[in-house]
């Protein structure tokens, strides 16, 4: 009778958590496809939305202006982070260290505040226009497709630095000196051994790159002007005053999933066919490296570090300044901050308390998951595991809009609540968590919970009281990242909230654009802190400088 | 094709801290050079001197009259296998084969002919268009030694090759090596820790101990006459006696301090009566003999072909420090074994034991060789 009990608690378990499953992801996903098939008028079923889209440049130009501008993205981001991870793992760089932190935060911290500093410094009455405009020279806009790329490239070349760099690591000295005692050195056994070994990590990189970038919102936002990009014309689209049809909206937040799916599946196909394992003995070490080639690839690192922590530093330095009528004049003040203390508390709550809430459920959640994934293999467990990867293909704002298409009506009237919202960000960023529980569980010997149920336990109190005790410290550094990513999460909130929902970094898109920079400023250094005193916390966990995401 | 390599006082260095103080050796061409010594003795580095992977701080290494020192490691042509094999995980069999083919521009007519045997040679042909991670240890060492000796390299540099397998595989792999050695004819130079490994693939072999070579011979001859008592030791087991040489007229005797006396004709003639020396007996070397030396057996492991047998001497008898002083009784010829507290008389056979000065550096016996 005890025994039937104990199987009974994790088929519970995997029921509710397909139960939550199809509730929030499936039936929203599904939603969202048939709602495109429909009229925004009579509700009939029609493939006008589709025609539309596909018979209009407005709308097609925007779907490849996407794609032009993620795919230089993803060039340039390449081409930034292929050479700095070579450099920093083959080379004695001085400052490594502190450099490392430096790429980490600039990685971690949200790509609408690099949008938003990169305005402060080189928009239309930015610090450095107006320096150079003084000395009589016009700077080139950054609004539109340059802009967004500087941004984009910027911001996302430290996942490919630090994707490629873990990977490097990995490559056993001996076979770089296999190479060298067969006849090939330099840029040649750079080419044919130590890239193609690098090369399925740097394509699953480059991936991440591609999507992030795809799917972003908030950079084309604010620095896009009139360059159409498909997650802002979507987001005009749903919640525009103009007319938008949400079908309409829906049908190309469709096509985005399908182009996004498409192209994960394009790379989970590549990574089958090319995977193969490393095991290092001998890892590289790093050489000493001087002359002009030490001077240059010095200069190379510095200056890229140094523009990465640029919009960090200016989004600090703007929030200190003082303001009159949301216009900066000379002198420093606290202004900014009482600004935001009075108007804007609210927002600051919001974030702490949602965020809060969805890495708790988040935790649970990721370590019941991983639990079921890793040590009850059957096929229903198997398929939760993939479904947990949905989010991966779905862009932020498509999850919002899908969400509120599914919860806009009774029984399930969640549109406008703080509940879409939590909701939202638990699938989100649920991803991170879920990786580092399973990693953590794979090194946890069965035995350990086996013991316990030998002496007496019960399966759910040998779960809790043994391997989710020495699951922590793993899920732990999965956490932190879900974490930093969560208050950081602007493309689904922007959808989902109301006056009275809104977290910081709508806050700080709202200020932006309608140019309160002060206060847009403070909330930025109040969200930067917050990050950064995470990461801290992350490195002092997990006991190492890598971020894998 | 392949050439000897004169190694003439290298000096090998870290910073302040000296590897390699002093070394001179000569391989001769086509022959196969075993470096051995414990770990931490300075093999590997010495290796990896020969290769290129580490810089040589004095001295010369010269392939033939060509010296090498500032030759880098691309250029030496050498064939190297690695501890780890270092099999490029993302090409296959073939294409691991190639590589080093392709780097040298080899017309494709004659790459083909020439993979096609050397695949044949260490007998990997039906794998050859498989990817490494599908190899067990002992083909993806098959494919490491290809993938060296394809490219006719001048000599044939081998770390270790041999750790990373299992016991038995190690057996078939070690035959494998020196058949394909013998049948290519390459200089070989190979570092072991294992001295079973050791004497059984080698033409020569050099101990090295801290950085220094202890002694240069045919496994034969490093076996049964070492020159100190570091590789008596080192090489096979050795029991440690103390004695001193008694000279009486044309005859020299070695007094043992139990007073146990043996007489020995194959002494250094410059030994004199009444010198200490050391004396080192290997657990073969004994026999039963009613005249021998009185010893009590304190345990005793039984290993099939024979029987080891731990012993004790009276005090004083025996070097101290010793791990242990065995006999091994070939069962071949006898019908029971002692029981443990048994009191047995050995004879050590004057005709092998050796005998080295007080402080073990040196051999008493005639005609050995140090560098041979």
């Amino acid at each position: 009778m005890t025994k039937k009990l104990k199987w009974d608690f994790w088929t519970i378990i995997t029921v509710f958590i397909i139960g939550l499953f199809l509730l929030f992801l499936i039936y929203p996903l599904l939603s969202l496809f048939l709602s495109g098939f429909k009229d925004s008028g009579t509700d009939a079923w029609t493939l006008e939305n589709y025609t539309k889209f596909f018979s209009r440049k407005y709308y097609t130009e925007a779907l490849m202006n996407s794609f032009k501008l993620t795919a230089c993205v993803t060039v340039v981001a390449v081409l930034l982070g292929v050479p700095l991870a070579y450099f920093m793992s083959f080379y004695k760089i001085k400052g490594k260290g502190v450099l490392e932190i430096l790429f980490i935060i600039s990685m971690m911290s949200p790509n609408f505040i690099g949008a938003y500093s990169w305005i402060l410094l080189l928009g239309r009455s930015g610090t450095v226009t107006q320096f150079l405009k003084g000395m009589g020279i016009e700077t080139p806009s950054i609004y539109g497709f340059g802009g967004m790329l500087l941004v984009f490239a910027l911001k996302l070349y430290p996942f490919i630095y630090m994707y490629v760099s873990g990977a490097l690591k990995k490559i056993d000295v001996a076979l770089s000196e296999a190479a060298e005692s067969l006849g090939c050195s330099g840029l040649r056994k750079v080419f044919t051994v130590i890239m193609p070994l690098v090369t399925p990590t740097l394509v699953a990189a480059a991936l991440l790159v591609f999507m992030n970038c795809m799917a972003d919102f908030g950079t084309p936002a604010l620095i896009g002007e009139g360059y159409r990009v498909m997650p802002t014309l979507v987001y005009y689209e749903f919640v525009g005053e103009s007319g938008g049809s949400a079908n309409f909206a829906a049908c190309m937040a469709t096509i985005m999933v399908m182009v996004t799916a498409v192209i994960f599946l394009l790379q989970k196909w590549y990574i089958n066919t090319k995977s193969f394992t490393m095991s290092s003995m001998r890892p590289i070490q790093p050489k000493k490296i001087g002359g002009i080639k030490g001077l240059l690839i010095h200069l190379y690192i510095y200056l890229l570090a140094g523009l990465s922590i640029i919009p960090q530093c200016m989004v600090i330095y703007t929030s200190f300044r003082a303001t009159h009528l949301q216009v900066f004049t000379d002198g420093y003040s606290l202004e900014s901050y009482q600004k935001v203390f009075s108007t804007a508390i609210q927002s600051i709550k919001n974030t702490y308390l949602y965020c809060l809430v969805a890495i708790a459920i988040i935790v649970i959640l990721g370590m019941f998951i991983a639990y079921l994934a890793v040590r009850r293999k059957s096929w229903l467990t198997n398929l939760i595991d993939t479904i947990a990867m949905f989010p991966y293909i779905v862009p932020g704002s498509v999850l919002g809009i899908t969400l509120l298409i599914a919860f806009n009506h009774q029984p399930m009237m969640l549109a406008g609540t703080s509940i879409i919202l939590i909701i939202t960000l638990v699938i989100r960023r649920m991803a991170y968590t879920l990786r580092s529980s399973s990693g953590i569980l794979y090194q946890i010997s069965p035995s350990m919970e086996e013991a316990a149920i030998s002496l007496g336990d019960s399966h759910p109190k040998a779960f809790f009281k043994v391997t989710a005790k020495m699951m922590l410290p793993g899920v732990a550094s999965g956490a932190i990242l879900s974490w930093i990513t969560l208050i950081n999460e602007l493309s689904s909130s922007v959808m989902l909230y109301t006056a009275k929902t809104r977290t910081m970094s709508v806050a700080i898109y709202n200020e932006v654009i309608r140019a309160s920079y002060g206060t847009a400023a403070a909330l930025a250094t109040i969200l930067t802190v917050t990050t950064v005193v995470s990461l801290l916390i992350f490195f002092k966990v997990s006991g190492s400088k890598d971020v894998t995401m | 094709m392949s050439v000897n390599i004169n190694i003439d006082h290298t000096v090998k260095k870290y910073g302040d801290l000296t590897i390699i103080p002093d070394l001179s050796a000569n391989i001769k061409n086509g022959e196969f050079f075993t470096l051995l010594g414990p770990s931490g003795c300075g093999k590997t580095t010495l290796l990896r001197m020969i290769a290129g992977f580490n810089s040589i701080e004095g001295g010369t290494i010269s392939f033939d009259d060509q010296v090498i020192n500032d030759i880098p490691a691309q250029k030496r042509n050498i064939g190297m296998v690695f501890q780890s094999y270092a099999i490029f995980p993302h090409l296959t069999v073939r294409q691991n084969v190639e590589y080093g083919l392709k780097l040298r521009k080899i017309p494709k007519a004659e790459m083909k002919q020439r993979v096609d045997e050397i695949l044949q040679v260490v007998r990997i042909e039906e794998y050859q268009d498989r990817l490494p991670d599908r190899l067990s240890g002992g083909q993806q060492q098959r494919v490491a030694l290809a993938r060296a000796i394809v490219i006719h390299p001048q000599v044939l540099l081998m770390d270790e090759p041999l750790s990373n397998l299992d016991a038995k595989l190690r057996i078939e792999m070690r035959s494998a090596i020196r058949d394909v050695q013998k049948q290519v004819g390459i200089t070989t130079v190979y570092v072991t820790h294992d001295q079973e490994e050791a004497l059984a693939i080698s033409d020569r072999i050099a101990v090295m101990k801290l950085g220094v070579i202890q002694q240069i011979g045919s496994p034969q001859d490093i076996y049964a006459r070492p020159y100190n008592a570091f590789v008596s030791t080192f090489i096979g087991h050795s029991n440690l006696f103390y004695a001193t040489v008694q000279k009486t007229g044309s005859q020299t005797c070695l007094a043992f301090r139990n007073g146990y006396t043996l007489e020995m004709n194959n002494l250094v003639d410059s030994v004199i009566n009444g010198q200490q020396v050391v004396v080192s007996v290997r657990p073969e070397e004994f026999s039963l003999n009613d005249n021998g030396m009185e010893c009590e057996i304190i345990n005793r492991t039984f290993l099939g072909k024979y029987t080891n047998y731990f012993l004790r001497f009276g005090d004083g008898v025996v070097l101290d420090d010793q791990p242990s002083i065995e006999y091994s009784q070939d069962l071949g010829h006898v019908d029971s074994i002692f029981d443990i507290g048994a009191k047995i008389r050995l004879r050590p056979n004057p005709n092998k034991i050796n005998v080295f000065s007080e402080d073990m550096e040196q051999s008493l016996i005639r005609d050995v060789k140090r560098y041979d």
